[in-house]
Order: C-alpha cells, then sequence, then structure tokens
C-alpha cells in the first residue's frame, strides 16, 4: 500500500487558489468550511512564498490523539479520516491540529459547532464507497474511483502535488536538482517527521 | 591598483549576499535571490523556540492565517498525558483517601450525642442555591471528566455510538449548566462571604487538626476554617472555571486564537479536577463521614450539640440574638 502525501512546492504556488475552489465545488463544502486553504507568508516581502494548505494526514495524527470520543481512523494508505456520525463537535482536534485542518459548520454559535469537517484526501468516509450518503457526509470518494486528490490534479503549475510519499519526494527533489532551489516540503517535519533533502 | 583588483569581488560580494540592498537588476537566479528561505528551518525554529508560522490568506477567517502551530503538540501533550495524570491521581486519589479515612476513623459521631432540639443553620434561600450549584457541579463534573478519562474508561464498555450520545448530550449539559452554576457560584458569594473571611481562629483550627484529623473541637464560628476553605475553593475556583469556561463555549471570541484557547482548556481543566477532589471530600464529610452533618443542608436544621461541638462560637452568637429579639421571631420549630 501507498503512504498518501500532499507536498506543496512553494516555489511553484502562484496563489491562485484553483485548489481551494476545486475542492470547495467537487465536495460541495459549505459557506464558512475551507478544507484547503493557501496561505502566503512574507507577503510583499523577499521570501514571499505561498503554501496550499489542508489536513496533512499525518504520521501519529495529533487529532486522533486528542479525541475525546475516537472518532478519527487511518486508511490502508495511511489517509486519516474521521466519522461524523461519532463526532461531538467539541473542538479539541483543531486545538492539536498543527495545520488548522479542522473546520466547523457554525462556529461561534454557542453550544455546539456541529460536526467537524475536514480534507478527506478525496476519500469520503466510513459509510459505503460512492454513496449519496457518503456524498452528503464527506464529498467526493475519487480514491475508491482510483483518481488522486482534486486539488492537486487541478493546480495549474503543478505546485501541489499528491500521491505516495517517496514518489512525490522524488518528483519534488528532482525539480529542486533541475532549477537549483528549493524551500523545501512545507509541513513534512512537523506532518510526518522527515524532510525532503534535495 | 588595489581597487582595480578588489571590484570584481565587491559585484560578487554584492550579488550574492545583498541583492535587497541594490534590487532585483543585479540578482542572479541563484538560491539566495528569491530570498532564502526553508521549509525544515522554519518549522524547526518555530518548534524549538516556541511561536508559528503565519501568513496572509484571502479568507475572511483570522484562524486560517494561521499555517504552523507547534504549540499543537505541546496541548495534546497536556491534554493526554499532564491532565490524565494530574486529573486521575487528584479525583483518584482523593477517592482512595476517603475510603481510607472512613475505614480508618469511621463516621465522625457528635460526641455528646444528639440532643433532640435543633436549631436552624441555613434557610431556605441558602439551601436552594446550594443544591443548585452542587447539581451542577455534580453533572459539569461528570460530564467534564468524560471528556478527558470516558474514552478509556467508559466507550471500551458502552462502544462508540452509545459513548457518542453520552458525549454529545454530556456536551451540552456541560455548556447550559455553565450558566445557572456560575449565578450560584455569585450568589453564593453574596451570602456567605461575611461569615468567611479568614481570622485567627481558622489558623488555631489547622493547628488542632480541626477535630477531623485531631481530638476535640476547636472553636468555630458560623464556618470553621475547613468550611471557609472550601468556600474559597469554590467561589475563587469556580470564577476562574466559569471565565475560561465561557471562553471555550464562545470560541475565538474577539482577538482569540487558538492560542488562548489551548489556555483557555489548560485553566479551565486543571482547576476543574482539582475542585472535583476537594468537593468529594466536601460531599464526604457532609454525608456519611458525620453524624448530624447532612441535616445542615439537607433540611437546614441542626442538632445543638453538634452545633455546639463544631460551631461553639456560633451557637453562642445566635442563642443571645435569640435571647434578645422577641418570642414571635424565632423559626418555627
Amino acid at each position: 500500500m501507498a503512504r498518501m502525501k500532499f507536498l506543496c512546492d512553494a516555489d511553484r504556488c502562484i496563489e491562485c487558489n484553483a485548489c481551494v475552489t476545486a475542492c470547495k465545488n467537487e465536495h460541495e463544502v459549505p459557506w464558512g468550511i475551507n478544507r484547503r486553504r493557501v496561505v502566503t507568508i512574507n507577503d510583499g516581502r523577499p521570501g514571499e512564498r505561498s503554501i496550499s494548505m489542508a489536513c496533512m494526514h499525518c504520521t501519529d495524527a495529533p487529532c486522533a490523539a486528542v479525541c475525546p470520543v475516537s472518532c478519527f481512523y487511518t486508511t490502508a494508505d495511511a489517509i486519516v479520516l474521521h466519522d461524523k456520525d461519532l463526532c461531538i463537535g467539541c473542538g479539541y482536534c483543531f486545538y492539536a491540529c498543527p495545520f488548522g485542518a479542522p473546520q466547523y459548520p457554525r462556529v461561534g454559535n454557542f453550544g455546539g459547532r456541529g460536526k467537524m469537517d475536514k480534507c478527506t484526501y478525496c476519500a469520503g468516509g466510513p459509510q459505503q464507497d460512492n454513496t449519496l450518503v457518503e456524498y452528503t457526509q464527506y464529498g467526493a470518494n475519487r480514491i475508491a474511483e482510483g483518481k488522486l486528490p482534486l486539488c492537486a490534479e487541478m493546480c495549474s503549475t503543478k505546485a501541489l502535488l499528491a500521491g505516495d510519499g517517496e514518489m512525490i519526494a522524488t518528483i519534488y527533489r528532482e525539480r529542486v536538482q533541475r532549477r537549483g532551489y528549493g524551500s523545501g516540503a512545507w509541513g513534512w517535519r512537523t506532518a510526518y517527521r522527515t524532510t525532503v533533502n534535495a | 591598483m588595489r581597487r582595480i583588483l578588489l571590484a570584481p569581488f565587491m559585484v560578487l560580494f554584492l550579488a550574492l549576499a545583498a541583492p535587497g540592498l541594490i534590487g532585483g537588476a543585479l540578482a542572479q537566479p541563484a538560491a539566495g535571490a528569491r530570498g532564502a528561505i526553508s521549509a525544515e528551518e522554519l518549522e524547526l525554529q518555530r518548534m524549538l523556540q516556541g511561536g508559528r508560522i503565519e501568513g496572509r490568506t484571502t479568507l475572511p477567517d483570522a484562524q486560517s492565517e494561521v499555517l504552523i502551530q507547534p504549540a499543537g503538540k505541546a496541548w495534546r501533550d497536556f491534554h493526554n498525558v499532564t491532565l490524565a495524570w494530574v486529573g486521575g491521581i487528584a479525583v483518584g486519589g482523593m477517592l482512595l483517601i476517603l475510603i481510607a479515612f472512613y475505614l480508618g476513623r469511621g463516621k465522625i459521631m457528635v460526641e455528646g450525642g444528639l440532643s433532640g432540639r435543633t436549631i436552624q443553620r441555613f434557610n431556605l434561600l441558602e439551601r436552594a442555591n446550594h443544591w443548585m450549584v452542587a447539581t451542577c457541579f455534580i453533572i459539569l463534573g461528570l460530564t467534564g471528566l468524560n471528556l478527558t478519562f470516558g474514552r478509556h474508561l467508559l466507550l471500551p464498555i458502552v462502544g462508540p455510538e452509545a459513548f457518542t450520545a453520552i458525549s454529545l448530550y454530556g456536551k451540552i449539559l456541560h455548556n447550559f449548566l455553565a450558566f445557572p452554576f456560575t449565578l450560584g457560584i455569585v450568589l453564593m458569594l453574596l451570602l456567605w462571604v461575611k461569615d468567611n473571611i479568614p481570622n485567627g481562629r481558622d489558623i488555631e483550627w489547622f493547628k488542632q487538626g480541626g477535630g477531623l484529623i485531631g481530638k476535640g473541637h476547636p472553636k468555630a464560628g458560623r464556618f470553621n476554617a475547613g468550611q471557609k476553605m472550601v468556600f474559597w475553593i469554590t467561589t475563587l475556583g469556580g470564577a476562574a472555571v466559569a471565565v475560561s469556561g465561557y471562553l471555550l463555549i464562545f470560541p475565538f471570541w474577539g482577538e482569540f486564537g487558538v492560542a488562548e484557547m489551548q489556555l483557555a482548556h489548560i485553566v479551565h481543566s486543571i482547576i476543574s479536577v482539582l475542585m472535583i477532589a476537594a468537593m468529594l471530600a466536601h460531599i464526604y464529610i457532609g454525608s456519611i463521614g458525620m453524624q448530624g452533618a447532612f441535616d445542615a443542608m439537607g433540611t437546614g436544621q441542626v442538632d445543638l450539640n453538634w452545633a455546639k461541638e463544631h460551631h461553639s462560637l456560633w451557637v453562642e452568637e445566635q442563642q443571645k440574638r435569640e435571647a434578645a429579639a422577641p418570642r414571635g421571631a424565632q423559626p418555627a420549630e
């Protein structure tokens, strides 16, 4: 089995937000929820980089570690998913997540945030694959169709890579060697405790 | 002559080391030219020194601007390790101490025996407020403990669906009961603060072991030093738990970000488990631990001998007042 990861090549990302739009459209993500976002650091200064960030599907995921109801599980492809029927919307996963990935449909409305929503790596949820109930709760299940996440597929500059960790790291290393620079794989140290050295 | 020799080196130096000073015109497409920035270094630095990697997004959500917050790891360690141990030792340890105390010393009896005559200790408002706070506290405590320990203790027994139902309704109860709890704490402060100001007798009370550990009954007013401690733990602890709790109910209120939410949770949970431990002792001594004590909050009428032993000064004061007041003003018996 593959070990699925995301890698954002920040030297290629042009902050077009196509990944964000693709994600919202593919999964019909409601207002106020962003499973993926583009963060620009050093905006307008030397060293400006844009990084597309979503759930990184961590090794030893912090969300799963702190969840009071143990609603998280990891698939054979190392994708971190959760069961919305078990989630109580306590918000703990957001406090623990290094990447701000967990989202809640009713933030600020006291008494309940609603069921947490996050990037599923286009792998749906615990429901039967590619059913209406799965789509309503978690969005499309492209992995079950043999496809990779749409955000990475849509990326116009191929900055965002999705797929087996070893394969996308190899692609990134080759790029860095060819062009002679690279700011590294954002979030990899935090999420996977590895780095990509060219 | 020397100047001419140095010139190529100067150009090279400027191009490599200071592209920012001379603008982009001279900059070569080398590593440094785009502004040296390394994901790995930034992540490691923020992780070791605290802080986070932040930027700008187009979303109208301040939380989305945080790219990586290593503090999540520290909060995870607090929640899974520190809180579990502190809470486990405080609550479990207190239960063990109380069981050992009950087995060792047994129920503390009224030494002079029950007199059969009673004296009013708490009026209806005081008792109603006490039980409102107590009911809220017990439910808040149990639902709160469930969030930290339920996953390990209750989930394997009842199964995931039932556990989610319990936790979900528990969370709703926890959020809504916060309001009567806070109201009760404020009322409690107003009703009893005048009798709970610490004074010199409290030191004497502690020296004598409070009649609980030691022998004999040190003099005490309406509340002895132990009860004063319970009062201040309830009001001050309750205030801290209420403030931190409201920050958690209204997440990311105002300028508060994820760091403030983590801090609010840490304050809320640690004070809560310590309060639960303290209240276990309070519940014990007010029920099975001492003969005659429950009546104070039950009927409000306590046995005169119990009152004389535990609150001698208060009884004297009450009897003096009774003697001075006209007969009709006495509470009905």
